[in-house]
């Protein structure tokens, strides 16, 4: 399934960086960062638990740039 | 950020102009205290965020270089005693107003070609026990009313039941001309309503409404990245470690090997040799560069009416060598018009009464059919038929119609129809569908209807051999000698004729054979029932592709309107924006390569550095965001 999220990314190279480490979490088949757009785009694997996996995502960005927000 | 900025500019002036061995603790390693105090103020995230990444195991990043050539500095100028404190907090001041500068230009232009698509309406007004209530456009049914007053946006497609108006079409197709629409005519959403109050009544939901799907389709499009990009990506991830480990050698290596030929190792000098590598290094110039430049070039496209599906299409769109075109509705207008009126031995007809006279009769008898034909000979005709005049019209399929008008027994059809009549036809030298008159057994002459040309399409055709394009193409269903006719009067290279759709598929990808590596082709159509051929090219551009929905999927490119100048145009955007990003790319590399060597050579100090990093990068934004604003004609 896939879903798109308003995001909060300061530099393109963080968003780049975002992008290649959220690809490798269980339950996501695909990510894709926008940097111009402020957009993420996740494929989620079938059945899997959403939230869980974007809090994930979440944890796993603000390592590389602390700023990194997901807006809802 | 603006007020650190300033903070720390003011102090470090009010700094310069002072003696700072008069403040209090300043005769400390001379004034060391002060410095760090503003060094903290400008730079205190960097150093948070470089240690938070150090904690996360990411240790090579933006914030990591800019702390470690400051501290660097710092901690070289206490251990030389020099006191030149300033070099460090120049660095960190430079590199934010850099940053600052960045985020301005970006936010700017995100927001800026944002509005140049923001075609999404607010809200449908609805009518509710005789009051007008704003709702979502969402919660708008199929085949509600709703109402649109001047200066508003039409929410969702449908047909206008009340009212007349033009409206402004300009974001949709980028024609600048109104459109008059009156009841029964249909509108299409994300148009503006300029004159008179209408009310619509809706033939879709807003989700499939054409100003949603075009919203999809550049909402997406920035998701699509480029190669370049891609490139650019794997290069920053290498390239940074490397810079370091780079600048960790430039400072151990020479002044071992100094050690080891018994000379003066100058630590401190090698030192400071690298810290300025590590200004100098830092990818943002080029990581940010590129995708704004995309950005920019795909919304400069949609302001022209042109919406491209991706970075990466833009990318091949630049290398397009081979044209293929689709003839109906691409080149032509798609609909018949009379095109000549011919005597009985095949001459024009020099008098217009006696052209108004076989006009009038075809029209007369084919008053009651609904062929495309039959209404274009109604068109020509162009005034009011009296059905009553007509009597006895029998349509034989596949032939033509037979009626009684005024006493005299018509035949109107093609040859098998004027056998059957036994009326003496003759052969047309024009091309086109011909339609013979016959009366009481007797041939009048016959009407010459043909699909007219676009009137920009020889302009388009000449413009595309102009800019590079080395073979046009043009495919059609249509006979052989109705392709001809056109494709010399358009001086397109190559024609097939007499092709379905599915052969159109086949010679295309026959085309796509026999290009050279590197070049791509681009098929255009207007989107009806040539979708397959749309997703076989390398690039698929639909024309007039609104209210089309195949066409929007299948196509890469849609022009909003159909001149097919657009694709000219589309052509010379992605070439502008191709070329800005290489120039971005081999200028932040040349400079900082450039100065990588000097700094090496410790020729280029830590002023140069700044310059290499930060002035590149501002250079570099601006000249990505020149992408948007159009190219000339």
């Amino acid at each position: 399934m896939k879903k798109s999220f308003k995001i909060e990314v300061d530099c393109a190279n963080c968003a780049n960086l975002v992008e290649t480490s959220i690809k490798k979490i269980d339950g996501v088949i695909d990510a894709n960062i926008s940097f111009m757009t402020q957009k993420m785009k996740i494929e989620f694997a079938e059945g899997c638990d959403i939230d869980g996996v974007l809090a994930e995502i979440e944890r796993e960005a603000k390592k590389i740039e602390s700023d990194f927000e997901i807006l809802k | 950020m603006l007020v650190r900025i300033l903070t720390a500019s003011a102090f470090v002036v009010a700094l310069l102009i002072t003696d700072v061995e008069v403040l209090p603790l300043g005769r400390i390693a001379k004034g060391l205290l002060y410095y760090l105090i503003i060094y903290l103020i400008i730079g205190y995230d960097i150093l948070i965020k470089s240690w938070k990444g150090i904690l996360n195991g990411r240790v090579f990043d933006e914030n990591f270089l800019m702390a470690v050539a400051t501290i660097g500095a710092f901690a070289l100028a206490l251990y030389e005693q020099s006191g030149d404190y300033l070099e460090a907090i120049a660095v960190m001041l430079f590199y934010q107003v850099g940053e600052f500068f960045q985020s301005y230009a970006v936010g700017k232009s995100r927001r800026d070609i944002s509005a140049l698509m923001d075609i999404r309406p607010d809200y449908a007004n609805i009518e509710e026990g005789g009051t007008i209530e704003r709702v979502d456009p969402d919660e708008v049914e199929v085949g509600q009313i709703i109402i649109i007053q001047p200066g508003e946006k039409i929410p969702i497609d449908g047909v206008v039941a009340e009212g007349s108006s033009s409206l402004n079409t300009a974001a949709l197709t980028g024609e600048s001309v109104p459109r008059e629409v009156k009841a029964g005519d249909e509108v299409v959403s994300g148009s503006i309503n300029m004159t008179g109050v209408l009310k619509v009544r809706t033939t879709t939901e807003f989700g499939e409404s054409t100003v949603s799907k075009i919203l999809e389709l550049v909402e997406d499009s920035a998701s699509h990245k480029s190669k370049s990009e891609e490139f650019i990506a794997r290069f920053a991830r290498i390239y940074t470690p490397a810079v370091c480990y780079g600048a960790l050698a430039l400072a151990v290596i020479p002044p071992i090997i100094r050690l080891a030929l018994t000379a003066e190792p100058m630590w401190s000098e090698w030192i400071y040799r690298a810290l300025t590598f590590l200004v100098i290094s830092c990818p943002c110039a080029l990581v940010v560069s590129i995708p704004l430049s995309f950005f920019a070039g795909i919304g400069g496209a949609s302001r022209e009416g042109i919406l491209v599906k991706g970075a990466n299409i833009l990318e091949t769109l630049a290398k397009v060598r081979t044209i293929v075109l689709d003839k109906t509705g691409t080149l032509t207008k798609g609909v018949f018009e009379v095109t000549a009126i011919h005597d009985e031995e095949d001459k024009e007809h020099t008098t217009e009464t006696e052209k108004q006279r076989i006009i009038e009769i075809a029209a007369k008898a084919e008053c009651a059919s609904s062929h495309p034909i039959s209404k274009s000979l109604r068109q020509a005709y162009g005034k009011e038929i009296d059905h009553t005049q007509v009597g006895e019209i029998e349509e034989i399929s596949g032939h033509g119609i037979t009626a009684i008008i005024g006493g005299k027994k018509v035949a109107v059809g093609n040859e098998k129809l004027m056998e059957k009549t036994r009326a003496n036809n003759c052969q047309c030298h024009k091309a086109g569908t011909i339609v013979h008159v016959a009366e009481d057994g007797q041939y009048r002459g016959h009407i010459v209807l043909g699909d007219i040309l676009k009137p920009r399409a020889a302009e388009a055709i000449d413009a595309m051999h102009k800019i590079g394009v080395r073979r046009t193409v043009m495919l059609t269903g249509d006979n052989h000698k109705v392709a001809e006719e056109v494709a010399s009067a358009l001086h397109i290279d190559t024609v097939y004729s007499e092709l379905l759709p599915a052969d159109k598929v086949a010679k295309t990808e026959e085309l796509l054979e026999t290009q050279q590596k590197g070049e791509s082709l681009a098929f255009v159509g207007d989107g009806i029932n040539d979708a397959p051929v749309l997703m076989r090219a390398d690039i698929g551009i639909a024309m007039g592709g609104i209210g089309s929905d195949a066409a929007i999927e299948a196509a890469d490119v849609v022009l909003m309107d159909d001149d097919p100048m657009k694709i000219v145009t589309a052509i010379g955007i992605s070439r502008k924006t191709i070329g800005i990003v290489w120039q971005n790319i081999v200028m932040a590399l040349g400079i900082k390569g450039l100065c990588l060597i000097l700094g090496a050579f410790g020729i280029a100090n830590m002023w140069l550095a700044i310059f290499a990093d930060v002035g590149v990068m501002v250079i570099a934004v601006l000249n990505a965001i020149r992408a948007m604003y159009g190219i000339k004609q």
